[in-house]
């Protein structure tokens, strides 16, 4: 009787401390699976279709990187309520806030319309026109956001990580070859040519897809917007943690599929890709399209978010997703004006998108390094975090983690501006 | 209308760089250094953006 007791209790414990988990997760999955924007799906299918499976433990990699990074918006948000843009004014002041939320600004726009991008060739997969996509996509972006309840948002949005998982069930259509997928991901090794040009490119593409400014902003606004608390902050880590796997498990899948079907061909984003696969297997194609709008789709309501959260913290205006749109008009307004700007952009004929693009790459690379650099700062800061600033450990591994990334995303930058300084 | 959202926008940038104007965080070397470090990047990078337009130009 005392063994079933303590039994029950125990099952009563572990049910409680998951259905709290359950209540707490959510932020940190949703950035790490909407770090699988259009732009990082391409760049996982071309690393298949160029490099084949040997990469796949370099995205292992990159996992706990991400979640070392996200980890510190966690605790800063937890502890200070005040989001990563309010945060740098508050604690660096107005010069380098503005720096950090112009270039926010102009950073995800530019990003947007990437995504954009990314949802209109997925469905033009299908015969849907542009105009027809942005539209939709518009509609279903404003009701997500019309009921006034961040909860709803929040599960809304976490449906789109599940769908964001299609990659996985694709690969299984496939029959990939487990034995050489095993290999990829457990034996770190470099393709058969070694160190080329080509390579340390998609290197740098993977690193830079990993690690976005828009995640910083938006992770730790999302933190404050939750309410919450420093003692549900190892359920904030956890959701981080489980999110970086998932973002790792898209990425892989997604070289697995391009690796299997399409080995050495010239692939340049993930439509093309998609396209090649629907000559093979319609469903394939379908399901590769399908995750392309939505990664498109995710990445877009994320970074319009991540805007209008730091507008509204650093304008005072009030700037919750618990708010209904009469109550917080300007960021409610700030947040339609930002995906009606991209998504128009979309629709003008012959606009330069590819220019765009590159543009993303080059002005990302201006913003990526202060956030960081603030983010490591304020974590270290005794007076705004108390008990919760970092260890030795964590300086140790985030120093590290940006430093690699401050000169890889620097040299991806600059290697967009002059394509020729690698060959 | 216009003229109005503008001049209100003006006054709330005036009253953020009021309200931001000194930063809260000690400035101990370490953070000096880190943004004095962070100001060459970004001049340096300014830099390169710079001399790619003036070499498009060309």
């Amino acid at each position: 009787m005392n063994f079933l007791s303590r039994l029950y209790y125990k099952y009563k414990k572990v049910l409680k401390t998951l259905r709290l988990y359950f209540l707490i997760a959510g932020p940190g999955i949703i950035v790490m699976v909407a770090d699988n924007d259009a732009g990082g799906i391409t760049t996982y299918t071309v690393t298949g279709a160029q490099f084949g499976f040997y990469l796949i433990w370099f995205l292992i990699l990159l996992g706990p990187v991400a979640y070392y990074v996200q980890e510190m918006t966690v605790r800063l948000g937890a502890v200070t309520k005040r989001g990563h843009a309010e945060a740098i004014f508050h604690a660096f002041g107005s010069f380098w806030g503005w720096f950090s939320l112009l270039d926010l600004v102009l950073v995800d726009w530019l990003t947007m319309i990437t995504e954009f991008v990314g949802m209109t060739a997925a469905m033009s997969i299908f015969g849907v026109p542009t105009w027809i996509t942005v539209i939709a996509a518009w509609l279903l972006m404003g009701t997500m956001v019309l009921q006034g309840r961040y909860w709803t948002w929040e599960k809304a949005a976490l449906v789109f990580c599940v769908l964001n998982l299609i990659y996985v069930p694709a690969a299984f259509l496939i029959n990939p070859p487990i034995d050489k997928i095993l290999h990829g991901s457990f034996i770190p090794q470099l393709p058969p040519g070694g160190f080329t040009n080509a390579l340390f490119f998609l290197l740098m593409a993977n690193i830079g897809t990993t690690i976005a400014p828009w995640m910083i902003f938006f992770q730790q606004s999302a933190v404050v917007d939750k309410g919450m608390q420093e003692k549900d902050m190892l359920f904030g880590k956890l959701d981080t943690a489980f999110g970086s796997f998932l973002t790792v498990l898209v990425a892989a899948f997604c070289v697995i599929l391009t690796a299997t079907l399409l080995p050495g061909q010239d692939i340049n984003d993930a439509a093309t890709a998609a396209i090649k696969f629907m000559g093979i297997n319609k469903y394939l194609g379908a399901c590769l399209a399908i995750g392309l709008f939505d990664a498109g789709f995710l990445g877009a309501i994320c970074i319009s978010l991540a805007s209008s959260w730091a507008f509204g913290e650093v304008f005072g205006w009030a700037h919750s997703l618990n708010y209904k749109i009469k109550e917080a008009p300007w960021f409610y307004a700030y947040y339609f004006f930002d995906l009606l700007l991209a998504g128009t952009v979309v629709l003008i004929p012959r606009a330069p998108l590819v220019l765009i693009t590159l543009f993303v790459q080059v002005i990302a690379v201006t913003l990526l390094p202060a956030a960081l650099v603030f983010l490591i700062l304020l974590l270290n800061d005794e007076e705004t975090m108390g008990r919760y600033k970092n260890t030795l450990i964590q300086n140790v591994a985030n120093i590290g983690i940006t430093g690699m990334i401050i000169v890889v995303s620097t040299l991806y930058g600059i290697s967009a501006l002059f394509p020729n300084i690698l060959k | 209308m216009i003229l109005s959202f503008f001049e209100n926008t003006i006054e709330a940038v005036r009253t953020i760089n009021q309200r931001y104007k000194t930063p809260h965080m000690k400035t101990t070397p370490l953070v000096r250094f880190c943004l004095g470090l962070l100001r060459v990047y970004l001049l340096l990078l300014v830099g390169i953006l710079v001399f790619k337009f003036i070499q498009e130009l060309h």
